[in-house]
């Protein structure tokens, strides 16, 4: 995995709650046996036409926001099917980050999706309702807007015409650490590989 | 200390306490299907890694496979690539296969019980979402993603942080007609999709434990449609007759067996223990349920009627106009006003046999109605082989509807089973998002019972009245 570096993108929201995983990446595009060329259908059934041709006014499909590399949507996306496709169709896309809203036990993301992301190093920031209101206003006042992500001070900013619009954002330590440092689990827990030895001794 | 169910199935598991509340978790047994399994398989490759206890990792292809005549022969490319994939990975790994034309192949999650592969107190896993079904025999279940899949391929284990504990009691009995389904989209529709966002839920209370084995599968197959990767339900005798009935071959036997269930009365929530939230649903007066909108949230009673814009308290107005533009539906309908073209009965949500059961005895001598087209898919090859033992091919057939082989089918239309654009169907499966079963089609969620009452009235009926 790569390391998490701060970057600037343009910012495109999807002003949707529970956006799923069949939403993200329709089934049709998981027949694949490979882990790349997933960025083409991200979102494609409101991305496309039936005749394939581009739906104007989808937000990826906008001049200004059509590169964009930090996602904003409502709450508990990607929810659903566990399908880590839909992870790899956003970030093959170009998206480092995504940022959703947490309301008290309403969370930003799905259980799943969020930890998928994490393995693939896509950041998901939860901020308050009120943060992510004020994020889509201006998003609709200036398309294709810039934000930067710094994961190391766990700050996002947007770069509104009026000025910065910073935000700090909670991060659990560890995870944190594996995105900056692009860390790989499977070689991290096979360290552990004579307690696991040992477990399975003791439970055979 | 008193502990809950998934806390003692946890705390047993433990290999290592990691820090950050994170801790390495044994898995006992990993599920693999054909879509979400071929990239792990590659990145062991590619890593030079072993699949650590193939003697634990159990596949089978289901998703996309036909479940026509022409299931043997393939013709989709990327699908038969998929399918061929997993046949070499197994081979070269020593994974155990059930593949395309097996007596035991069928829906993973269907097969898993139904072969004794999954045994309370275990720690199970699959690259899917509806693991959590396995959770029915008091078992720690969840989906994961691709790298997971490595991961437990690699290490037998899992980095994670232990969920909330959140338990779900249903009080009372089930009117006849009135399913674990719509016990489970009750709730649904009460807590939302994300309702049980970073918890395991515990089923518990009278009508679950007077549930038989199906049922519960049901109601713990839909907990991730509730936001939770996990829903339990303590082993009892219902359980353990299930373990020792049948033909599954790799439950324990004979005095193996009784060793083992005496084991398993240790899996129960101590008097005491801390749940971390806590929901009552009394089912007395719970009638079928039938969703409206695109997510699993949105259902009502069959009796109701599709909700106006703002009297839905876990989406918001925008959320239920976009659902209803989607759905082709205005606040006001009655549900059981609604036309539907086609029915689907199958899937790991209600792809047993009870399930098929319960829609031949009701579809027994009636017609589907005309245009309607009626799909069964059992949910595995041997589920297949009872009900055409017991005759309910033949009174799906004489009805009018066609009867499959096993596969996931038209739940998720990987295969060539799909709704065509506006098309509604009336579905036993768990996902009615956009898309869901075909682009543009229309999908509505409810029991076996009740979408077979659909097919032969041409839309949605209260079963109740039917009885």
């Amino acid at each position: 995995m790569d390391k998490f570096e701060k970057f600037t993108g343009i910012v495109a929201g999807v002003d949707r709650a529970n956006i799923d995983t069949d939403a993200l990446i329709p089934k049709e595009h998981l027949k694949s046996i490979k882990r790349t060329g997933f960025g083409a259908a991200l979102f494609s059934d409101w991305r496309y036409f039936d005749d394939g041709s581009d739906n104007p006014d989808f937000v990826l499909n906008k001049p200004e926001t059509k590169n964009a590399e930090i996602l904003v949507t409502r709450n508990n996306c990607g929810c659903g099917s566990s399908r880590e496709h839909a992870v790899w169709a956003v970030v093959q896309y170009g998206f480092k980050a995504i940022i959703a809203p947490r309301q008290d036990e309403n969370p930003g993301f799905a259980d799943i999706f969020r930890n998928n992301c994490g393995k693939n190093g896509l950041l998901t920031i939860e901020l308050s309702e009120v943060q992510v209101d004020e994020i889509f206003q201006t998003l609709e006042k200036e398309p294709g807007v810039q934000g930067t992500v710094d994961l190391a001070a766990q700050t996002v900013t947007l770069h509104a015409a009026s000025g910065d619009q910073v935000y700090s954002f909670d991060i659990a330590a560890d995870l944190k650490t594996k995105l900056l440092e692009g860390l790989d689990d499977i070689a991290l827990t096979l360290q552990y590989e004579a307690d696991i030895t040992a477990y399975e001794a003791e439970h055979r | 200390m008193s502990k809950t169910l998934f806390d003692k199935i946890w705390d047993a598991h433990v290999v290592k306490e990691l820090g950050n509340d994170e801790v390495l978790l044994y898995i006992d047994r990993h599920l693999v299907h054909e879509v979400t399994s071929p990239q792990a398989f590659e990145g062991l490759r590619l890593a030079g890694r072993k699949v650590r206890r193939p003697d634990c990792t159990f596949a089978t292809m289901d998703h996309n496979v036909p479940t026509d005549e022409s299931r043997m022969n393939i013709t989709d490319p990327i699908a038969k690539a998929q399918v061929d994939a997993l046949t070499e990975n197994c081979a070269t790994t020593s994974v155990t296969l059930f593949p395309l034309g097996d007596d035991r192949q069928g829906v993973i999650h269907i097969i898993g019980p139904e072969q004794g592969i999954v045994l309370p107190g275990m720690t199970v896993v699959c690259g899917d979402s509806h693991t959590a079904t396995h959770g029915a025999f008091g078992s720690i279940a969840f989906g994961i993603g691709t790298s997971e899949v490595e991961h437990v391929l690699a290490t037998q284990t899992l980095r994670q942080k232990k969920p909330k504990n959140y338990k779900v009691e249903f009080t009372g009995t089930l009117k006849p007609g009135v399913t674990a389904k719509d016990m489970v989209l009750k709730l649904i529709s009460i807590i939302g999709t994300a309702g049980g966002t970073s918890c395991a839920f515990e089923f518990c209370g009278e009508a679950i434990e007077t549930l038989s084995m199906e049922g519960r599968l049901t109601i713990c197959n839909m907990a991730i449609e509730a936001g939770a990767r996990a829903g339990l339900v303590a082993p009892d005798q219902i359980t353990f007759d299930y373990v020792g009935s049948g033909n599954r071959v790799y439950a324990p036997k004979g005095d193996e067996l009784v060793k083992a269930i005496e084991n398993w009365k240790q899996f129960y929530t101590d008097e005491g223990a801390h749940f971390d939230h806590e929901l009552t649903i009394d089912v007395n007066d719970l009638a079928p349920q039938v969703t409206w909108g695109t997510s699993p949230g949105m259902g009502v009673d069959v009796t109701g009627e599709v909700p106006a814009l703002d009297a839905v308290p876990e989406y918001s107005p925008a959320d239920v106009r976009a659902a209803l533009d989607y759905m082709g539906l205005e606040p006001g309908t009655k549900m059981t006003d609604i036309e539907i073209e086609t029915v689907f009965i199958g899937s790991c949500t209600n792809g047993r046999i009870e399930d098929l059961r319960e829609a031949a005895e009701y579809i027994k001598g009636k017609k589907v109605a005309e245009g309607v087209r009626m799909l069964v898919v059992p949910g595995s090859e041997a589920v297949r082989y009872q009900g055409e033992k017991e005759r309910l091919d033949r009174i799906f057939i004489e009805a009018g509807a066609e009867w499959r082989f096993a596969g996931c089918s038209m739940c998720l239309a990987m295969n060539a089973d799909k709704l065509r654009d506006k098309e509604r169907c009336a579905s036993t499966s768990n996902r009615n998002f956009e898309g869901r079963q075909g682009k543009g089609g229309r999908t509505h969620l409810v029991s076996p019972k009740m979408a077979a009452a659909a097919a032969v009235a041409g839309h949605f009926v209260d079963i109740r009245e039917e009885l």
